[in-house]
């Protein structure tokens, strides 16, 4: 009991240090900007008096940390008057700043969009685990024969088809060909199927190769020839017996995958005009040099894995026993 | 090796031969415009057609090849190199150096999802060649180093590694002479499936507006030009989409390819 509490503290311990080192990068990467963020979002024509007040207005007019390192006077101690302490501060209140360009609070901003990015990384874990079971499990029994080769075959072209050739493809002949849903935008809850399918394409290769593997592996088992001996059909052989315990690793992947999907989905909203985080990191954040809401989105999407992450790991912990007792 | 192995070495091949020779391949200047027949389906003229400014498609396929190639390579070759040389260090020396490289830094860059991180290294730096590799190597070296760790893990507690302890080695020569030519094997598959990576990164970056700025053949780039266009004009989608497929296909197809020669356990599977 005791080792199992250090060791939960541990990791825990490592989580936080994780995302401490996680939201410095974020803060500080405004500092990479060439030039200064005002004149970039004013322009080359704007007055000192107007930058000044830009730079007072969002805090940019004071030093970028603890302390600052210059040619002339070395390095100088700031002290707690800093933006990154400021951002620290920020983050503790559920403040994440304000927009440069609409002056909005970039939290605000992240929550509209926020629900819709998470609705279609969902629906295209659904697509894959719908697409991936059977398929992985009627190569995984047929191991090298011709199923088996042909779902391999699909399961690479998934995984090397890019989310931006599949989505237009799937738009021209859905959306432009057959007329079965929209090309774009999200007015009918159908419209999320062609987004989600496209997202959720990589995903299933993913997952139908790992359950392929998983179910050649726990057919060897010995549970298996007992299941068998006693009389079970094949089908409930390998439902009831194999896919339970071939799905553990499934689990995890799934979980390791929805950060990937959360960043995938900037290049599947940007196909579909998707309403998410990632159009709003794309559109309003990158193309219009808005830094404060960039820095926001890439710091909830990166939150967002590391927690999916370290709750998968945690459950994946309690569903396999090896894992759990070693 | 399978069948599909010698497909990808195939394909590979010729697309590097493509990016090599391009400029013998290609049958039009890469930016000269034929205003009077943008849009034009592949003819005789124009094999893959011509695109919104009336540029030839093949040529910029051809060229684009070049592109890709030159990312995918310098950042495999970075990316490898820095890996493989801190994922040894971890390895090799354990303790506080492990805990700390292993433990917290590996966890640290693999806590950005890949393409996020590039994006957001991208958007604060600017767009343009030199920024792309960097942030993909940025992305990109911690996969070598983590198969690295596990192999040095693995090669440093065989004899003859023990053995050349005992001779009075120093760590150094142990580790670049008897641990790292025995560990380098599982890297060349990582090396092939983050060429496929790479390849993949960059379209998809020059597909956001975050990569290789126009007018530049970038396939990434390509594609995003032809979203507006291609309901009317799907050829302009095709070409470069099946040239990227293929591609990081191929650089799958290899890696998987290999992975299974160097696994006794998955050949006979």
């Amino acid at each position: 009991m005791k080792y199992k509490l250090l060791n939960f503290a541990r990791q825990f311990a490592l989580i936080l240090l994780v995302i401490w080192t996680v939201v410095s990068l974020v803060t500080l990467l405004i500092e990479l900007v060439p030039g200064s963020p005002a004149t970039t979002i004013l322009g080359e024509t704007a007055t000192s008096e107007q930058i000044a007040n830009f730079n007072a207005k969002h805090g940019l007019d004071r030093p970028a940390f603890f302390f600052s390192y210059s040619g002339e006077e070395g390095f100088v101690w700031n002290g707690g008057n800093n933006r990154y302490a400021d951002y620290w501060l920020g983050l503790f209140q559920g403040d994440l700043g304000r927009s440069f360009r609409t002056d909005r609070p970039v939290l605000d901003m992240i929550l509209e969009r926020y629900p819709a990015t998470i609705k279609l990384a969902l629906a295209s874990m659904l697509v894959a685990i719908g697409i991936a079971v059977p398929l992985g499990v009627l190569a995984g029994r047929n191991k090298n024969g011709l199923i088996d080769n042909i779902s391999s075959f699909i399961a690479l072209l998934g995984i090397s088809l890019p989310t931006f050739v599949i989505g237009p493809f799937l738009v021209y002949l859905f959306a432009v060909k057959l007329g079965w849903f929209s090309p774009t935008g999200s007015l009918y809850p159908e419209d999320i199927i062609l987004p989600a399918v496209t997202l959720g394409a990589a995903l299933s290769a993913i997952l139908t190769r790992m359950i392929r593997s998983s179910v050649i592996e726990e057919l060897g088992e010995d549970y298996v020839r007992t299941a068998r001996a006693k009389g079970l059909s094949e089908r409930k052989v390998v439902y009831k017996h194999v896919l339970k315990n071939g799905l553990i690793p499934v689990v995890t992947i799934l979980g390791l995958q929805l950060g990937v999907l959360l960043a995938g989905s900037i290049i599947t909203e940007k196909i579909f005009s998707w309403q998410g985080l990632g159009l709003l990191l794309l559109e309003d954040g990158i193309a219009k040099r808005d830094y404060r809401l960039v820095q926001g989105c890439v710091l909830v999407i990166s939150l967002t894995y590391i927690i999916a992450n370290s709750l998968t790991d945690f459950v994946y912990r309690r569903l396999d026993p090896r894992i759990r007792l070693s | 090796m399978n069948r599909l192995t010698y497909i990808g070495i195939a394909i590979a091949a010729v697309v590097i031969l493509t990016a090599v020779f391009a400029p013998f391949i290609a049958t039009h200047d890469v930016t000269a415009q034929d205003l009077a027949n943008r849009f034009a389906s592949p003819s005789g003229e124009y094999w893959f057609g011509t695109d919104a400014l009336g540029r030839d498609i093949f040529s910029r396929i051809v060229f684009g090849a070049r592109i890709s190639l030159q990312v995918g390579i310098t950042v495999v070759v970075v990316s490898g190199v820095v890996g493989i040389f801190i994922g040894a260090i971890a390895g090799f020396y354990g303790g506080w150096i492990d805990k700390f490289l292993s433990g917290y830094l590996f966890n640290v860059f693999l806590a950005f999802p890949g393409l996020l991180l590039a994006i957001a290294l991208v958007a604060f730096l600017g767009a343009g060649l030199g920024k792309l590799i960097l942030a993909l190597c940025i992305i990109g070296w911690v996969g070598y180093a983590r198969v690295m760790r596990g192999q040095v893990l693995k090669v440093r507690e065989y004899d003859f590694v023990q053995a050349a302890k005992a001779l009075g080695a120093s760590n150094m020569r142990i580790l670049f002479t008897h641990i790292m030519p025995n560990s380098i094997q599982p890297l060349i598959v990582q090396a092939s499936l983050g060429m496929a990576g790479s390849v993949l990164s960059e379209a998809s970056l020059s597909f956001l507006g975050l990569g290789i700025p126009p007018p530049a053949p970038s396939w990434g780039t390509m594609i995003e030009e032809a979203r507006n266009y291609f309901a009317t004009y799907p050829h302009m989608l095709f070409f470069p989409g099946i040239a990227i497929a293929l591609t990081v296909l191929a650089f799958n197809f290899i890696g998987d390819g290999l992975r299974q020669y160097l696994d006794p356990k998955q050949r006979t599977r």
